[in-house]
Formats: C-alpha cells, sequence, structure tokens
C-alpha cells in the first residue's frame, strides 16, 4: 500500500463539489442577510444577528470540511460504529437533558450555542450503513441482511421520533435508495410510491369509494391475467394488503397524528383553508415566491420576507427570499445547482473502487435530495409543511456543520479513491 | 463492474423528475399566476390618502363666509382594544352603551386588524375632555379632519354645502372619489366643486406582518402630496347679505343685488333661509330632513328658481323695445280713459290718467299705455302679426329673459317666454295679434320671470344697453383669475338713446312726491325704481321692486320679490332702498322704525295653505287688470 503523500490538502479533492458546496453556502448567506435586513441597523458582520453568526458557521464549516481532509481516510470506516454509538448516545441525552424549543426536545445546549444531534446522527448513520453493506456478509436476498441494514436506520429514527421531531426522522428514509442501489429488490420502490399514492387519495376520497375502486382495478387485472396464474395470488394479497393499509391510514390519520400536522396535510390537499392557522405559512411562502416574478425583486428589496410575512424565514423558509428576490431565474439557479451537486455525488459514488465510498456516497446523495426536495416543495405547496433545513442554505450551525460533514467525508474517501481502504 | 449499476440511471431518474416538479410548480406560482403578486401588495402596502383642505370662499372685501374647522373622528383598531370601563367611555364621548356596542361591532364585522370609525366628528370640546383619558382605551385614537364653518351663517342658498358621495356620484366620477369622501352638493360648493375640492395626497407605506409602518414604497416615488383646493373670492357684500337676510326674514321671496358695471352679484337672498351650519356634523341628516319638510322650503334656491309673472316692472321692457322699433318716440302720447280697448274688451287701468306720454306711462304705471304700444308693436309693424310677435319676442329675450343666465350655479331654472308657435297651437291658426295675448304688455299672462333675471334687466338699464353675465365669483385662487365669459359684454340691441325717458320715468317713481315708491325715497341718492305686484291666484299677492342706483353711473342695480306681500311699493320697494342705501353709503340714514317695521314684520302665508312658489302662469289674463298701485 503506497500512500501518495499530497502536495497540499486539496490534492485531489473534486473541485466542482467543493465549488457547488461553497456556492451553496455564500447563496445561503446572501440571502440570510437579506430576510433579516434591517436598513437601520445595517453591518455584515454584527454578531448579534443571524447573517453574522451564519457568516462564523460557514467559515467555522470550511475549517471542519479541511479538517476531515487531513484526517486519515480509514478512519471512517474504522470507526463508523463509534460514531454511530456517539450519536445514538447524544439523542438518547437530547431527550434528558436537552432544551425544548416550539415542542421539539432537539438542542442540547452548550455555551451560547445549542447542538442538534439529529444533524450529526444522518452522517453517522450514513458511514455505519456503508459499513455494514460493503462487508461481504450482507445479502440483499437475505431477510436477516435487510432487517439489520433497516435496524441501523430505524435506530436513530425512532429516537428523534420521540423528541418529536417527525421531520427530521422522515429524512432517514431515504436512505431506502442505498438500499435499492445494492441490490434491493425493486418493488420496495414500488410498494414505497403506491403506499404513497393510497395515502393521499385515502385522505382525497371516502374509504368505501377507494376499496370499491381498489377491488374493481384488481378484478379487471385478474380478469385480463386469468391465464397466467402466478399473478393471482400476488394481486389477491395486494388488494388485501391495501385494504388493511387504507384502514390503517385512517386510523394514524385520525387518531395518531397531531391535529396540526393533520391540519398542513389538509391544507396542502386543498381540503381545508386555513390561512390564518396552519395554513399561514404556506400561503405567506407562495405569496412571497410567486411576487418575485421572472426576475426578482432584487436584492434586499422583498417585502414579504423583510416585513415578517413568512415566518422562519432564515431557516425552514429561506428558500422564499431566494424565490421573492430573485425570481424564477434565480430559483432556477438553486434548484440547478442541487441538481448538478446530487448528479455530481453520484459520478463520484460511482467511480469508487470501494463499495464503502460507493455506498456512503448514495447515502449522501439520499440525505441531500431528501432535504432539498422536501424544503423547496413545501415552500411551494408541493408536499406539507416539515420543518427541515435546505442543505448548506438555510441559517443554523448544527445543519451546516452537519452536512459538511456528510459531503467532506465523501471528498475524502473520492480524494483517495485510488488507494485500498 | 458493480451488477447493480443500471440502478444509477433510475435513482438519478427519480431525483430529476423531482427536480422537473419543483421547476414547473415554480413556474406555475412565478410565471404564470399573477394572483401573488397582487397578494404580496395587499399584504405589504397601505395606501394612505391625505385628504386636501377644501378651498375657502371669501366675500368681495376678503371677509371669510367659509371657513375650515378641524374636527375629531374617533377610531378604532378592534383587535388592539383592551378591556376598559365602558361606562366612562360613554360618558365622556355622550353616547348610550347600546351606541357603542352597535358601532363596535360595526368596527369588528369591517375588519379586526384596521381602523374603523367609532364616532365621526367630535366637537372640539368633546375631544378635549376625551383626550385627558385617551391612554385609558388602548385601541382608540382620535384623526383629525376639517368640516366647513361658516362665521356669519349667511348665504346658505349661495354656497350650498357638502356631502358624503353615494354610490352614484363615485361610478360617475370613474372613481375619482371613494367612499367617505366630500363633495359639493348644492350651491357655490358644488358648481366650483374641481376647483374647491382640491387634490388629495397619497402615501404608500409599507407595513409589516404586525401592521407596523415601515417606511414609504420605492422611497416615496408614488407618494403625492395633497393639494389644498382653491380659495374663491365672491362677489358677495357679507354686510349687504346680512342686512338683505334680516330684512326678509319671516318672509318669503328673494332679494338680488348685481353691479351694473361688472355683473358680479353683490346679494343673493333666498327666503326663508336657514344656518348653514346646520348642514355639517353629526346633527346634518336630522337637520337635513328638517328643513326638506319645512312648508316653507328653505331649500328652494328662489333667485334662480322661483319664476314669477313680473306685472308691472315689464314695461320698462316694452317701453324700451318699442322705441327701438320706432313704434313709439318718448312723445308719443295716448289718452288713458281708464282702460285699455280691444274688440269689444277693455285691459282695466287703476286709474284715469288722461294724456299721458313715455316717461308719465312709466310713472304713474298705466296699463292703457303699454295696450296701445304693445298693438303697435304686434298689428301695426308692416308685416303679419305672427312675425309682429316674432320680432318682439326676439327683442325680449335678448334681455335674458325665458332662458338661462347661465348664472355659476346649479339647477338655474330658465323662466318662460312663450314662442309664436305657442299661440299658434292654442289658438289653432296663425292669424292671431296682440288682442290674443295684450296681457303680456304689462308683464302679465304667460310670462316667467326669475329674480336673477329681474336684477339682470335692472343691470341692463342702468348700463343703458348692455350687461355682463351675472356670476357668483369674482376670483379664483392667489392669482385672482377671473372666468372669460364673466367679462364678455352683452348687447342687448336696444340703443343708448332709448333710455332717457324711461330712466326719467322710474326716477319720478321714486323720487316725485306722488311716485309709486316715493315712500321709499333715499335723501340724497338718486334711485331709479319700478314697482310691481304680482297676481298670485293662491292667495295674496306678491310684491315687487326693481330698481337701480345712483341714476348717472349706476352702482347697483336690485329686485326684491317678497311673496303674499301685496303691493310693491309696501315691501319691496322699502328693502330695495334699504339695500342700496347700505351698499352705496355703509350707513342707513332713515330712523330705526323704518328698518324695524320690516324686520318685525312677518308675511309667511297661513301653514296650511298650499305652498307652491312657483306661481303658475295664468292661463288667459287678458281680461285682468294690473293692480300696480300709485298710492306712496
Amino acid at each position: 500500500m503506497t500512500n501518495i503523500r499530497p502536495r497540499n490538502i486539496f490534492f485531489n479533492v473534486d473541485r466542482v463539489s467543493l465549488y457547488l458546496f461553497l456556492a451553496l453556502c455564500i447563496i445561503g448567506w446572501i440571502n440570510i442577510y437579506a430576510a433579516v435586513y434591517d436598513p437601520e441597523n445595517a453591518n455584515a458582520f454584527n454578531l448579534g444577528t443571524n447573517y453574522g453568526k451564519q457568516f462564523i458557521f460557514i467559515i467555522s464549516a470550511c475549517m471542519l470540511g479541511t479538517l476531515i481532509l487531513l484526517l486519515d481516510v480509514k478512519l471512517f470506516s474504522t470507526l463508523s460504529p463509534l460514531f454511530y454509538g456517539i450519536s445514538l448516545l447524544l439523542l438518547v441525552a437530547v431527550l434528558v437533558v436537552g432544551r425544548n424549543v416550539g415542542g421539539n426536545q432537539a438542542w442540547i445546549p452548550i455555551g451560547s450555542f445549542r447542538l442538534q444531534p439529529s444533524e450529526f446522527a444522518k452522517f453517522s448513520t450514513c458511514l455505519l450503513l456503508a459499513q455494514y453493506i460493503s462487508t461481504t456478509n450482507f445479502k440483499t436476498k437475505s431477510w436477516f441482511s435487510v432487517g439489520l441494514a433497516g435496524l441501523i436506520i430505524v435506530l436513530p429514527v425512532a429516537l428523534i421520533m420521540l423528541q418529536p421531531d417527525t421531520g427530521s426522522a422522515l429524512t432517514f428514509l431515504s436512505l431506502i435508495f442505498v438500499l435499492y442501489r445494492e441490490g434491493l429488490s425493486g418493488y420496495f420502490l414500488v410498494i414505497g410510491a403506491v403506499a404513497i399514492v393510497l395515502f393521499l387519495l385515502t385522505l382525497l376520497l371516502s374509504k368505501v369509494l377507494l376499496i370499491a375502486l381498489l377491488v374493481l382495478v384488481a378484478g379487471i387485472l385478474l380478469y385480463q391475467l386469468r391465464r397466467k396464474k402466478q399473478w393471482i395470488s400476488p394481486i389477491i394479497l395486494g388488494t388485501i394488503c391495501s385494504i388493511f393499509y387504507i384502514f390503517s391510514v385512517d386510523f394514524t390519520y385520525k387518531n395518531i397524528l397531531q391535529p396540526h400536522q393533520r391540519t398542513r396535510i389538509d391544507v396542502l390537499l386543498g381540503k381545508v383553508e386555513d390561512l390564518r392557522g396552519q395554513g399561514y405559512n404556506v400561503n405567506q411562502s407562495k405569496i412571497a415566491i410567486g411576487s418575485g416574478r421572472i426576475f426578482g425583486k432584487g436584492f434586499l428589496q422583498g417585502t414579504q420576507t423583510k416585513y415578517d410575512f413568512v415566518p422562519e424565514q432564515s431557516t425552514d423558509f429561506i428558500f422564499c427570499t431566494v424565490g421573492e428576490e430573485w425570481g424564477f431565474v434565480g430559483s432556477l439557479v438553486v434548484v440547478g445547482l442541487y441538481l448538478f451537486l446530487l448528479m455530481r455525488i453520484i459520478f463520484i459514488a460511482e467511480r469508487q473502487r470501494s463499495s464503502f465510498s460507493r455506498i456512503y456516497g448514495y447515502g449522501v446523495a439520499s440525505i441531500l435530495f431528501v432535504h432539498f426536495f422536501i424544503n423547496i416543495g413545501m415552500t411551494i405547496g408541493l408536499v406539507p409543511v416539515i420543518g427541515i433545513p435546505l442543505p448548506f442554505v438555510s441559517y443554523g450551525g448544527s445543519s451546516l456543520w452537519g452536512f459538511t460533514l456528510l459531503l467532506f467525508i465523501l471528498l475524502r474517501l473520492d480524494a483517495n479513491r485510488m488507494g485500498i481502504i | 463492474m458493480n451488477p447493480f449499476f443500471a440502478r444509477k440511471y433510475v435513482i438519478q431518474g427519480i431525483f430529476i423528475t423531482a427536480a422537473i416538479f419543483i421547476i414547473i410548480r415554480l413556474f406555475y406560482l412565478q410565471v404564470i399566476n399573477d394572483e401573488y403578486l397582487l397578494s404580496a401588495n395587499n399584504n405589504v402596502l397601505r395606501k394612505i390618502i391625505i385628504y386636501p383642505a377644501r378651498g375657502i370662499i371669501l366675500d368681495r372685501e376678503n371677509r371669510i363666509l367659509v371657513q375650515n374647522e378641524p374636527v375629531y373622528d374617533l377610531m378604532v383598531i378592534p383587535r388592539e382594544v383592551k378591556p376598559f370601563d365602558t361606562l366612562e367611555f360613554c360618558n365622556l364621548l355622550g353616547i348610550t352603551k347600546e351606541r357603542f356596542d352597535k358601532q363596535f361591532k360595526k368596527a369588528k364585522n369591517h375588519s379586526i386588524y384596521r381602523a374603523s370609525v367609532l364616532e365621526k366628528q367630535l366637537s372640539a370640546k368633546v375631544f378635549a375632555g376625551f383626550q385627558e383619558k385617551l391612554y385609558l382605551f388602548p385601541g382608540f385614537y382620535v384623526q383629525n379632519r376639517s368640516v366647513r364653518y361658516y362665521p356669519d351663517s349667511i348665504a346658505a342658498q349661495f354656497l350650498g354645502y357638502i356631502g358624503e358621495v353615494n354610490e352614484r356620484m363615485i361610478e360617475k366620477s370613474n372613481g375619482f372619489y371613494a367612499k367617505g369622501d366630500y363633495i359639493g352638493i348644492s350651491g357655490i360648493e358644488r358648481s366650483y366643486e374641481d376647483l374647491l375640492r382640491g387634490q388629495r395626497g397619497v402615501q404608500n407605506l409599507m407595513v409589516d406582518a404586525f401592521s407596523r409602518p415601515k417606511g414609504h414604497f420605492a422611497d416615496g416615488k408614488y407618494d403625492t402630496l395633497a393639494v389644498s383646493g382653491e380659495g374663491l373670492q365672491s362677489s358677495l357684500d357679507r354686510d349687504l347679505q346680512k342686512l338683505g337676510e334680516e330684512l326678509m326674514a319671516h318672509k318669503i321671496g328673494s332679494i338680488v343685488a348685481i353691479e351694473p358695471a361688472s355683473g358680479e352679484i353683490l346679494a343673493f337672498v333666498s327666503s326663508p333661509t336657514y344656518n348653514p351650519n346646520l348642514m355639517v356634523g353629526r346633527q346634518r341628516g336630522n337637520n337635513y330632513m328638517k328643513l326638506l319638510n319645512n312648508p316653507y322650503k328653505p331649500m328652494f334656491i328662489r333667485p334662480i328658481q322661483a319664476e314669477y309673472p313680473p306685472g308691472s316692472i315689464f314695461k320698462i321692457v316694452n317701453a324700451l323695445v318699442a322705441q327701438q322699433f320706432g313704434s313709439i318716440t318718448p312723445s308719443t302720447t295716448y289718452t288713458c280713459g281708464g282702460g285699455y280697448r280691444y274688440g269689444n274688451r277693455v285691459m282695466g287701468c287703476t286709474h284715469v290718467h288722461g294724456p299721458t306720454d313715455l316717461t308719465q306711462s312709466i310713472q304713474y304705471s298705466c296699463n292703457t299705455y303699454y295696450g296701445h304700444i304693445f298693438n303697435r308693436m304686434i298689428d301695426h309693424s308692416g308685416m303679419r302679426s305672427i312675425d309682429g310677435y316674432k320680432r318682439w319676442q326676439a327683442a325680449v329675450a335678448k334681455f335674458g329673459i325665458g332662458s338661462k343666465l347661465n348664472i355659476d350655479l346649479p339647477n338655474e331654472r330658465k323662466g318662460l317666454l312663450p314662442s309664436a308657435d305657442y299661440y299658434t297651437k292654442r289658438w289653432g291658426s296663425d292669424k292671431w295679434g296682440s288682442s290674443f295675448n295684450i296681457s303680456l304688455s304689462i308683464g302679465q299672462g304667460e310670462l316667467g320671470i326669475t329674480p336673477l333675471q329681474m336684477a339682470n334687466t335692472m343691470a341692463i338699464v342702468a348700463n343703458r344697453g348692455f350687461y355682463y353675465k351675472p356670476h357668483l365669483i369674482k376670483a379664483i385662487g392667489s392669482k385672482k383669475v377671473i372666468r372669460r365669459e364673466f367679462t364678455k359684454k352683452i348687447e342687448v340691441g336696444i340703443a343708448q338713446q332709448y333710455f332717457g325717458s324711461v330712466i326719467e320715468g322710474m326716477s319720478r317713481v321714486v323720487n316725485q312726491p306722488g311716485g309709486t315708491a316715493y315712500y321709499s325715497k333715499i335723501p340724497g341718492i338718486e334711485m331709479c325704481g319700478k314697482t310691481g305686484t304680482v297676481q298670485n291666484p293662491h292667495g295674496a299677492d306678491h310684491s315687487v321692486f326693481v330698481a337701480f342706483a345712483p341714476r348717472e353711473n349706476p352702482k347697483i342695480a336690485i329686485a326684491v320679490v317678497v311673496e303674499n306681500a301685496g303691493f310693491g311699493a309696501t315691501w319691496s320697494a322699502p328693502i330695495a332702498s334699504l339695500m342700496v342705501e347700505k351698499y352705496l353709503r355703509d350707513s342707513i340714514s332713515r330712523p330705526a322704525v323704518y328698518k324695524e317695521r320690516i324686520t318685525q314684520a312677518s308675511l309667511l302665508p297661513a301653514i296650511k295653505q298650499k305652498l307652491n312658489p312657483k306661481t303658475p302662469v295664468k292661463k288667459d289674463s287678458a281680461k285682468t287688470a294690473n293692480k300696480t298701485v300709485s298710492r306712496p
């Protein structure tokens, strides 16, 4: 094993990803500045303000990234159980010593900062998952293997659900893409998609009608495929499962979901118009983005965000400022940058010689994708309001550091892709 | 090569599809649907209207007739209201608890976030008491506005009043006016509305989510300042107007006084009048209904809306027209045997005047004389009678009779001067002559003349043949602009030389012992006038007097009509003489009792009698005699 001594620490580091990372951080900072801009008190580096703090976060994130690039590459695979264990401990700790903010016990106060353990659980879960799957005894045909991989994902999800921070927990489910890439049956994706569609239909249509429709479709299918005996039992089984699923969705929706979650879904589906309550955020967010028109109102000219019509404007709803001040063109640029980054990460993952690095790369892509899609989707009314940040752009130290760790570990692995781990 | 390598494409496909969904949705929100821009502006923009001060109106000596006085609207923002002592609140405002509940509910229904008016136009006194305790009532505040104030409470019908615009006006104005705006409803307030109202200012404020102002939109680029309305200088003489209203108290009728050299209206009295301050403030609605239901109709603008057959004063016009036609000369003499005989009928005269020339015919108001000259003008003009009438009618119309003078007030009536066709239709043939409408010779019959037209006729005589359009506003704004149409001399087609003997007769009416208005002679001032008595089929006759003074270089022409007051000499002439003296001398030389007799007299008809200020023109008055008296 020959270690190539790097001429500098950025030797062999993927420059494209690096630039995309920096671009998103800067876009984030500019828009946080605009969102909380106060003309009477404009000081770009005032540490009392969100943009001043975010500036510190970005600098420290860059330092964190550099540190990771300096670390020995073997560290990540060998220490992945340790990282995972620490994350789980922190997730347990937050339930005990955490501070409750807005109904979620998600932060551990450390001095003047607050640490959000769920952000760090993301990279450690990806690492352990990669470590587990890349070991040869993982077999996608084996229920035990798949179950164990699922357990790695579900453990942090369960702990986060206890906070309860449903949004963060949901993002872990995106790791199904990783399993799929590594050989999990495509049916899982199909079943997942069907589950989402049935979920929505259950809420939109009456149960009786939906079940009748389902039985009708199943009947037609059975008739069409009556010569192919092997289809009969899956169709009947699927239909029965679906009917159970419909009832359980209905039950969950009515009895398990919090009232505000229920309303958020209803608002999204257009079943209720609650512009003063749960629908207020989305409505104001759509107004801000929609009023940006093609070219936007210009830097610092946005009124909806600046004058507090949009809540959580520098964290979860930061995309409103992008849409309002930079218009469709600016939104397109941001969406384009994310898509570019996601494609780049998949490209990086696929060029790895070690399956650990590849699996980890898909984990990074999945986590970033789900944040990107749900966050922007909720600001424009595509998905229900789920409070998760927009990676690298939203205000917040924990999330920026969490995503930086996630990405830079991949870059470190990639820089060493010719070596053997 | 990893066996599941191809799955990369599926995952990429899912990522790309999701991004495309986002882009399509963004395209819809930001490019296609423009509702959101409107909503954003609704969120953040607050248009604040700055109301300009309405123009003030001065009299001819720059004394204030109308000004603006501050009042206070009590506003409420329901969301910001905290529990408070309602009883004390109501006591301070002088309203009942029920009233408060009703108004507060109305405000809440309007909007709990935005300000509504809780009580309109608090007086300065109520405001002063309330302001000290305002801190006890969060959510309430007071907004300044101004209302019209009339320091002397005069000239109500002349000045008119303003009121809130209604839906129809808003529609008609193409959105210029908005709910809550005030507009001139009558009088000068209405005819000069577009000058008086000024220009509203707009501030485009931006507010945050909590409705706190955050500065001006686009740095105030779209803001405008309010521009105050133009001030108007009216031609009215405040003191003369005051005296006129005093003299006309408890009487029905009009006084119109005109400066002949300019057409400026010096006094414009419509009686009964009302206090213009009643049409302002919180009691306006009640007061308005009271005035509207008053049987003496104070809202009726008599100087320009009441039409009367002029009676004997019309002889002046006939004397002038007949001379211009060459039908008579000043020395033409007719012998009055007590009436004018036409066919087998007689138009009676009050006296047997014997041989009468033109000057005497005016002096004694001889009906016989005018029967003869009317007959000469119509039947002996060298053309068919109908054409003779047409010529006569055209000559009279030039005095502004039978058509609007287009004074700068709304709703002027034109009066009545029948056309030849009217008689042709009425008699079923065009072969009619002076005997068919002989009463026109003495101002009776189918004639209707407003007091304004009477006064204008006097201005024509005073000027010896021309007039300026009578008007109420002599100068607009600080630059004292006068409307061009008011400076145009209008000739009436009577040569100057024909006025001498008529004016001599009018002078004798007042100044020669035995003249019909000798009682109204003003010592030291030669006033020329003519009395008239208008027959009124509904009750006592109307008393009319027209005059101008002094005889040379006249300064004032005046018409006075007192309804149901009998002879012209009894009431109208003394009123006119006091007005003329007051204007020319600024004081009254005659003993106080002379004035008191008039101011204390009440000549109102009994209420149960149906009042009809517009005396209908009598159908055929050929047989009736003029009752103008020759008693002093």
